[in-house]
């Protein structure tokens, strides 16, 4: 009875508080997102909702990725650069911790420099570090990295989250256990449901606005619509469906943030299949299809759309669309000239992500429409790191290159669209051996226009980072440079 | 009794072991590799043949079979290639909404078919009857996904009673984690209950055409109280029959309500398994759920047995 | 003729009508993609409207009907071409080693989750409307080889089976001259049975995106198509969700009605 009357009273002064507005803003935010990571070490895994877990905010790397794409200093203060490219003595932060109170020091980025590179490594880019020489300390402040060979890219590969710095002393429980420097701590993980994270009091740097994070794991688009819609769940980064954005653009409790990707969506085309091996097919193949009919059907309209293997957010990209502008009447007449005047047959193979399963039967029916006739088989994405990115069985496939600064696939013959042309690898080498930016920007927009001439994949769309979250949740990234969520400058509004 | 028994048991333990045989052989010959979906597209021959190794993928298929069986007989379904979790422990999460879930439609469906079954044989060719059978066959005929998207949209979407997918937990508390099983067993529920309607309906109709109730109405029964205190009890044998194998099915065949409303259950662990090549998980609980089927089944003969000595001999 | 026959072979007859007129006629070619008028709600020009490719949805319902029909025929077909013979030879040589491998095996089959089996079956082959036939044919094998067994079992006692007997007939002549006529009601009762529950499979299986693959449209999945959808566009979620229902509807009546009619123990049953 008492208790009772107590309770009520508490609650009564609660709601007087929060009427004469002294209420704080929210601390708590609850972000929901499609895949469960299946374990948190992000240096071993190629899944990119580790990262999108704990980049930035539980794990650090010597360097960071912003926002806007850009490379700005990490858990690395500075660096200095010898004049042959090939020494990088990176000074470190001072009074930089792990969350289990143990100092982050020089002996730690050796550590795991060389675990990433070890023989036994399970690093997913073990590539990242394929030029580093040796990693010396030179005090618990510096670190010496020497390259075999000099790397234009060499701090925008420690930027990813396969590059951040873990420590010895808890790496045995990482994949469970994760132990970073960043303003947030691991804190639980439900397995199956959510992630949560909890500030990290004793952070280097700006501390986070929220003392804690729940990340929520909803797979299904229909479930993630409700949960948005009831409010269940605050921000969804990587909304799945892009057909339900326009009711929250609709509705003023919720903002839509939309913003590039590094995901250049392509038509893989195995180039050592016949009739794949003639560039005129090829060029047919670009002529027949409809670039914005696949961004409205596919994507709801969200997508931009590209002529080469290139984001267009990049201050080096060139438009290279009109190259392969739509033209049905061109492509049979190149098909005709390649000795197709009937077309012919092929497969399309096209794993989960509806961007391919709707994109492929759009292609398709384009593809029919000039005479090719396609055999689509739906694959998940084992079978589909098997029989088309390994095995090379295939002939037509849809995926999105979601790696930053990619174009240098094209320069390794075995990859999967097989593209062989001594003229782009020279550039490639070329490119890794030039420091200056202006040169650079000239060797990456003459390897755009290349791979685009020789119609190596058809390029069709950027694919947009599409998010919603509730109106009153500030400094959310709207872009993805990377896989990340970084939580790090987020609050509520008042 | 005791020779019957030791005779199907027997022919459980057989049954098991092909069974086992069976999964491992189906998916040794899955494509796909599970350490090339670990390490994506960027992922080097070393690094692959790293992992491999630490997965026991290395080993040959004896010797990994023979692991699997020799694990499970002590409790150890082993080690999830991509969790990196004991099964075990994935199996005891998922089972937490598997059976509770399994449970909850199949007292739905019973609490439904039973009041559904009595009265339509009670009115037998009346209007009751036709209209309560005219709804049992639109039941089992509706796809039970399709009814659980119309329920969404109403319940969910619409009128926002409910949530359109997800568990809230246990440590939600019993009525937010019953609340958001609450449309799924619905769903399940409503094809299990028009079948179990039509059998209890039946069931009962041919035990009111049997001597001893024939003997019961010549004696100056009702048709009611022939039908309330003989019919009842013995019409209720296939009765359960019916309800423990649909509590087998339930367990295992939940798999697309799990899909639709995102239930963290074992259908849908046994799914992300499968698209995952997380191939140890997918024998393990395939190989629980059939035993739990084999089970309950032998169980069922027993009481069959123990209730009617004649069956002894058949089979 | 009763009831429920006759309103149930009405219903699948529209079903069955409607696949074959695809054949020859839709109102709008299924392969064409009109992306400029996707989601469009029933009008006169698409009367069950459009789909999120511009598609005619009535044109895919019957195009889909096609799909739905042959995978559930054929797997009908798999189940009593390997179930009947399997079940005639277990009553000829009932008690015996045969007899014991088969009950055995459809134990066995029977004791697999058969929605589980099917998605590993389409994991290990590919999804194909093919392997979506197979593996739901695969559960059908047991069900007419137990109730031909049983239907056999209580033959193989009568008097015209044992002058047979007497005359020197073999056990495989007697099965198949006098036995199998005499169970046919039995197959065609439950071949209607399980026919429906091959169509609602197929649909479970092409919704889980394991039946026929794009762009051969298939009921189950304009279901899953729409799932996301069905806030703003009911009706692409409506009349593939009711194609389904009144099919499986029209065939289980006729089932029932085919079992009043064929079957005589449950015609003196109804006395």
């Amino acid at each position: 009875m008492f208790s009772g009357w107590l309770r009520a009273g508490a609650l009564s002064a609660a709601a007087v508080v929060a009427s004469v507005g002294w209420a704080q803003a929210r601390t708590d935010l609850v972000v929901g997102m499609q895949l469960e990571p299946p374990h948190l070490d992000p240096t071993s895994a190629a899944a990119g909702a580790i990262d999108s877990v704990l980049y930035s905010n539980v794990f650090e790397g010597l360097t960071r990725f912003m926002s806007d794409g850009s490379v700005v200093p990490g858990l690395a203060e500075s660096w200095e650069i010898s004049e042959d490219g090939t020494v990088y003595t990176f000074t470190l932060r001072s009074g930089v911790s792990f969350h289990d109170g143990t100092a982050m020091d020089a002996e730690d980025v050796k550590f795991s420099l060389d675990r990433a590179r070890a023989e036994d490594s399970q690093n997913a880019q073990k590539a990242l570090f394929a030029d580093i020489d040796t990693v010396e300390v030179v005090d618990p402040q510096t670190v010496r990295v020497t390259l075999k060979q000099p790397n234009g890219s060499f701090l925008f590969n420690m930027a990813w989250g396969d590059a951040v710095i873990v420590a010895p002393e808890s790496i045995d429980g990482i994949k469970q256990q994760p132990v970073g420097t960043g303003a947030f701590k691991f804190s639980n993980w439900v397995q199956g449901d959510r992630i949560e994270i909890v500030k990290n009091p004793d952070y280097w740097g700006e501390p986070a606005k929220l003392d804690r994070a729940t990340f929520k794991f909803i797979a299904d688009p229909t479930a993630a619509f409700a949960a948005v819609m009831a409010e269940d769940v605050h921000v969804f980064s990587g909304f799945p469906a892009p057909e339900n954005l326009p009711q929250f653009e609709a509705d003023p409790r919720f903002q839509v943030l939309v913003g590039s990707t590094e995901g250049e969506t392509i038509l893989g085309t195995n180039n050592k299949m016949p009739p794949f091996d003639n560039v005129k097919v090829r060029e047919a193949l670009a002529h027949a299809i409809d670039r914005q009919a696949i961004i409205d059907g596919a994507m709801f309209g969200y997508g931009t759309p590209i002529g080469t293997h290139f984001a267009p957010h990049n201050p080096d990209y060139v438009d290279l669309t009109g190259m392969s502008d739509y033209d049905p009447e061109k492509s049979k007449a190149l098909l005709a000239e390649a000795g197709f005047p009937d077309g012919f047959t092929t497969t399309l193979k096209l794993p989960p992500p509806s961007y391919a399963r709707r994109g492929g039967e759009i292609i398709a029916a384009q593809l029919r429409e000039v005479g090719i006739q396609t055999e689509i088989t739906n694959l998940e994405w084992p079978q589909w790191l098997e029989e088309v990115f390994r095995g090379k069985d295939f002939g037509l496939t849809i995926v999105s290159h979601t790696e930053p600064a990619d174009i240098n696939i094209y320069a390794r013959p075995d990859y999967y669209f097989q593209y062989d042309n001594p003229a782009f690898q020279q550039l490639m080498t070329d490119l890794n051996n030039t420091t200056d930016p202006a040169g650079r920007s000239a060797i990456l927009k003459q390897a755009q226009e290349m791979i685009a001439g020789d119609y190596v994949n058809g390029y069709l769309f950027q694919l947009a980072a599409l998010s919603v979250a509730n109106a009153k949740v500030m400094g959310l990234w709207a872009n993805a440079p990377t896989q990340a969520t970084d939580l790090t400058g987020v609050y509520w509004e008042d | 009794m005791l020779r019957f028994a030791l005779k199907r048991l027997m022919s459980l333990v057989v049954t098991l072991w092909v069974a086992s045989l069976v999964i491992f052989l189906s998916l040794e010959v899955v494509p796909g590799d599970p350490a090339a979906f670990m390490l994506g597209l960027n992922a080097q021959e070393d690094t692959l043949a790293a992992l491999r190794d630490e997965l026991g993928l290395n080993k040959g298929p004896v010797e990994r079979y023979t692991d699997w069986v020799g694990g499970m007989l002590v409790g150890d379904f082993g080690t999830s290639y991509t969790y990196r979790t004991p099964v075990s422990r994935m199996i005891l999460d998922r089972v937490q909404v598997s059976l509770p879930l399994a449970l909850y439609a199949l007292t739905l469906s019973t609490l439904i078919a039973f009041p559904a079954g009595i009265w339509a044989a009670a009115r037998r060719g009346k209007p009751t009857d036709i209209v309560v059978m005219g709804i049992t066959q639109l039941g089992v005929a509706i796809p039970n996904f399709w009814f659980a998207m119309l329920m969404v949209l109403v319940f969910a979407i619409n009128l926002r009673w409910f949530n359109a997918g997800g568990f809230a937990g246990w440590d939600a508390g019993f009525f937010p984690a019953m609340k958001s099983l609450t449309l799924p067993a619905i769903a399940l529920a409503l094809p299990q209950a028009s079948i179990l309607a039509r059998v209890m309906r039946s069931s009962l109709l041919d035990t009111l055409n049997e001597d001893f109730i024939r003997t019961a109405r010549a004696k100056g029964l009702s048709r009611r109280q022939a039908l309330w205190r003989h019919a009842l009890r013995n019409a209720l044998i296939p009765v359960l029959t019916i309800i423990g194998l649909q509590f087998a099915f339930l367990l295992a065949g939940a798999i697309i309500i799990e899909n639709v409303f995102f239930l963290p259950g074992l259908g849908r662990l046994v799914f992300q398994a499968i698209s995952a090549r997380d191939l140890i998980v997918v024998e393990s609980v395939v190989m629980l759920l059939v035993f739990a089927v084999v089970l309950v089944n032998f169980l069922v003969d027993l009481a069959y047995a123990a209730v009617d000595p004649r069956l002894r001999g058949r089979r | 003729m009763n009831r429920n026959l006759a309103f149930g072979a009405g219903l699948t007859a529209v079903f069955v009508l409607a696949a074959l007129i695809s054949f020859a006629w839709v109102p709008q070619d299924v392969t064409q993609m009109d992306i400029a008028n996707k989601i469009r709600p029933p009008s006169p020009a698409h009367p069950l409207g459009t789909d999120h490719f511009g598609r005619d949805i009535l044109s895919m319902i019957m195009v889909g009907a096609r799909t739905s029909i042959a995978v559930a025929l054929v797997a009908v077909g798999i189940g009593m071409g390997l179930g009947v013979p399997l079940g005639l030879a277990a009553a000829a040589r009932k008690g015996g080693w045969l007899d014991e491998v088969i009950m055995r095996a459809n134990d066995l089959v029977f004791a697999f989750p058969s929605l589980l089996i099917a998605i590993m079956i389409t994991a290990i082959f590919g999804a194909s409307a093919l392997n979506a036939i197979i593996a739901i044919g695969i559960f059908n094998i047991p069900v007419f080889a137990r109730l031909t067994r049983s239907g056999a079992l209580s033959l193989w006692t009568r008097d015209f089976v044992l002058a047979a007997r007497v005359a020197g007939k073999g056990a495989a002549r007697i099965s198949f001259e006098h036995i199998l006529p005499n169970v046919t009601n039995l197959l065609i009762v439950q071949g209607t049975i399980q026919f429906s529950l091959g169509i609602l499979a197929e649909a479970g299986l092409s919704y889980v995106g394991l039946g026929a693959q794009p762009p051969t449209p298939s009921w189950g999945r304009m279901l899953a198509d729409s799932q996301t959808m069905v806030s703003f566009a009911p009706h692409m979620a409506l009349f593939p969700g009711l194609a389904i229902l009144l099919t499986v509807l029209g065939l289980n009546l006729m089932g029932d009605g085919l079992r009043d009619l064929l079957d005589p123990r449950l015609r003196r049953d109804r006395q």
